[in-house]
């Protein structure tokens, strides 16, 4: 055992894990790599992502494609294919739809109510998830009226709500609020109490006082699951507004699904739908991605 | 940085008349009774102590984060009442934050502090490179490997330029050779910066590599069982841990661990009713064996 050795050994490798760093210095080639080497190494990087991409556009023509089929020859197997618009047809007026002002207002109008619900939402479920997780009074105070509160379901609301408020508007904009006040609420709640006790303690100790505990630790910490709950409040924020529109609206997308079927257009029925669908899906496309602006630690 | 380089010596801790003991549903459970102990200004001291004896107890009274039952802790005759930046701490479990980047983790005391960015930036980037750490100053914690979490701990920790700084069994996740490491730059840098440490460990080669004193705890409730001083020269180097000086201290220890190890054991062995076991312990027998 030669001591010398050991010692030199032990002090050199300092240097060297710093550098043996996560990103693996891949050793530079003398030359730049070609345009065909750089897109195969891209290709076989990203080669799960494409499959997957592959794979979902030809389900999606599979899809549209046994509709197409069950409603051409209106096939009758338990459910009756004899009324339901052909994908051309829904296609068809969709090209219509676009240029006509009122379905566009149909669908800002609709927007416009998730916007100002779902927001409403966010800016009184977060902190208040936040402050209940943080003091247990007012943990006390709330949470057995929203238990009780939660699983009535927004559309059970709607005769209250307009009773509640004095126009229509304001009555669907409650409904759109409560149906994502509680996920909103209870995610962040959980997202408190699952926060290490250890990084308190630590940030304690690097003399942080309780507002910048709050700020620093407690809801940083919750991020990941308050957004959880902005993902799920979204959902149920077009579930309820869809819902509150077919029963008492005069306007938006819901009430144009619904009035499509009254007026016996049924392409536009399933126009009405598949514009729920994407602007649902869009919507929470936005919270993902404000998510990972937000969360920067936690995309890889 | 200067700044904790030249800082008069102090951070003189003193644990007297301690005992603490938690609530639980049979009745009061004693972790820690009867217990002195003290730190001298720039000394480094480690305890050591079976498993379960209080070790972690009496460390987190010493940082504030639990009172005692009886007796006072005080760091430079003050007593200790809460956490402070003055009592800087290390962990375990790494406990970075995992939404601040490296450097942004260790500004964060300074930050506390109110510290213009500028300066406590300045200042965070000096210390990372002094850990060899300035080229991860961008990443997120999860990104690095154990041994770099936890030197990013203990340049956190230091930052703010604490009194004392106080870790509880800091390299204990870590594998053997990253643990090597790590105890040469701990001491490598408690040597720069004359700082009190109070360090927890079960590791007895660590205890004695580092210290200029050990103290060996009982099994619970825990009080202190011996004070080993460790006469070992400064600077220290991983090759010291082959000299027979070094073999003496260790063997010594050993035996007063093992003798309290074996009594924990005992306890819970004669909890679970194997009485014949429990005689042979006590009688000796058994631990030659071990
Ligand atoms: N909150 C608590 N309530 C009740 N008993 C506790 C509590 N925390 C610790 N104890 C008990 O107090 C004793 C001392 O615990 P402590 O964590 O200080 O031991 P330790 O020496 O750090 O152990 P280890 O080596 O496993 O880290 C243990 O027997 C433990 O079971
Ligand atoms: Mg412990």
């Amino acid at each position: 055992m030669s001591s010398p050795a050991l010692v030199r050994h032990s002090e050199d490798s300092m240097p060297a894990i710093a550098e043996a760093g996560p990103a693996p210095a891949v050793t530079p080639p003398a030359t730049p790599p070609s345009f065909g080497t750089f897109a195969l190494r891209w290709y076989r990087l990203n080669r799960a992502g494409l499959r997957a991409i592959a794979i979902g556009i030809i389900s999606l023509l599979a899809f549209l494609l046994v509709w197409h089929l069950l409603t051409t020859y209106r096939v009758v197997f338990f459910v009756r294919f004899t009324n339901v618009p052909s994908p051309l047809a829904v296609y068809a007026s969709f090209t219509k739809a676009i240029h006509d002002p009122k379905f566009l207002m149909h669908i800002l109008l609709s927007c416009r109510r998730i916007l100002m619900g779902f927001s409403l939402a966010a800016i009184v479920g977060v902190p208040l998830g936040l402050i209940m997780g943080r003091f247990k009074l007012v943990h006390e105070i709330i949470f057995p009226v929203a238990e009780v509160l939660r699983p009535i379901p927004a559309i059970a609301w709607v005769p209250m709500a307009i009773m509640l408020w004095p126009t229509n508007e304001q009555s669907i904009v409650f409904i759109t609020f409560l149906g994502s006040f509680f996920p909103i609420l209870v995610n962040t709640l959980h997202g408190m109490t699952l926060v290490d006790p250890v990084l308190v303690r630590a940030a304690q100790c690097l003399g942080a006082r309780e507002r910048s505990i709050f700020r620093e630790v407690y809801f940083p910490a919750s991020l990941p699951h308050i957004f959880t709950g902005l993902t799920v409040g979204m959902g149920v924020a077009w579930v309820s507004l869809i819902a509150a529109e077919m029963i008492s609206g005069q306007y938006g997308i819901g009430y144009f699904t619904w009035e499509a079927y009254s007026l016996v257009q049924y392409a536009d029925i399933a126009l009405g739908m598949i514009a729920i669908g994407v602007l649902g899906l869009g919507s929470s496309l936005l919270i993902r991605g404000a998510g990972q602006l937000v969360m920067p630690w936690r995309s890889r | 940085m200067n700044e904790i380089l030249t800082k008069a010596p102090q951070g003189h801790i003193e644990v007297r008349n301690f005992s603490l003991s938690y609530d639980s549903i049979e009745g009061p459970v004693q972790a820690v009774t009867d217990t002195q102990i003290h730190v001298k200004p720039g000394e480094f001291v480690s305890i050591v102590g079976p498993s379960g004896c209080g070790k972690s107890t009496l460390l987190n009274a010493v940082a504030g984060f639990l009172k005692p039952t009886t007796g006072v802790v005080t760091v430079d005759g003050e007593p200790v009442n809460g956490p402070s930046a003055e009592r800087g701490m290390v962990f375990q479990q790494y406990s970075l934050f995992p939404w601040k980047t490296v450097r942004e983790n260790v500004e964060f005391g300074l930050k506390m502090r109110g510290m213009p960015r500028s300066q406590r930036e300045r200042a965070a980037r000096t210390l990372l490179g002094l850990a060899g750490l300035e080229a991860f100053e961008k990443h997120y914690p999860d990104k690095l490997s154990g041994g770099m979490k936890q030197r990013v701990g203990i340049v956190r920790a230091l930052a703010t330029g604490p009194k004392v700084l106080l870790l509880d069994e800091p390299f204990g996740a870590l594998d053997a050779q990253t643990r090597v490491i790590m105890q040469q730059i701990l001491t490598n840098m408690w040597q720069r910066l004359k700082i009190s440490v109070l360090f927890v460990t079960h590791d007895i080669d660590e205890a004695i590599f580092l210290s200029d004193r050990v103290y060996c705890m009982t099994a619970r409730p825990g009080s202190i069982k011996a004070e080993i001083p460790i006469p070992l020269e400064r600077p220290r180097q991983q090759a010291m841990m082959m000299s027979s000086e070094f073999l003496a201290l260790r063997r010594g220890l050993m035996s007063l661990i093992r003798e309290e190890s074996l009594k924990a054991m005992g306890g819970e062995i004669s909890d679970m009713g194997l009485q014949g076991l429990n005689i042979e312990l006590h009688g000796h027998s058994l631990a030659d064996v071990i």
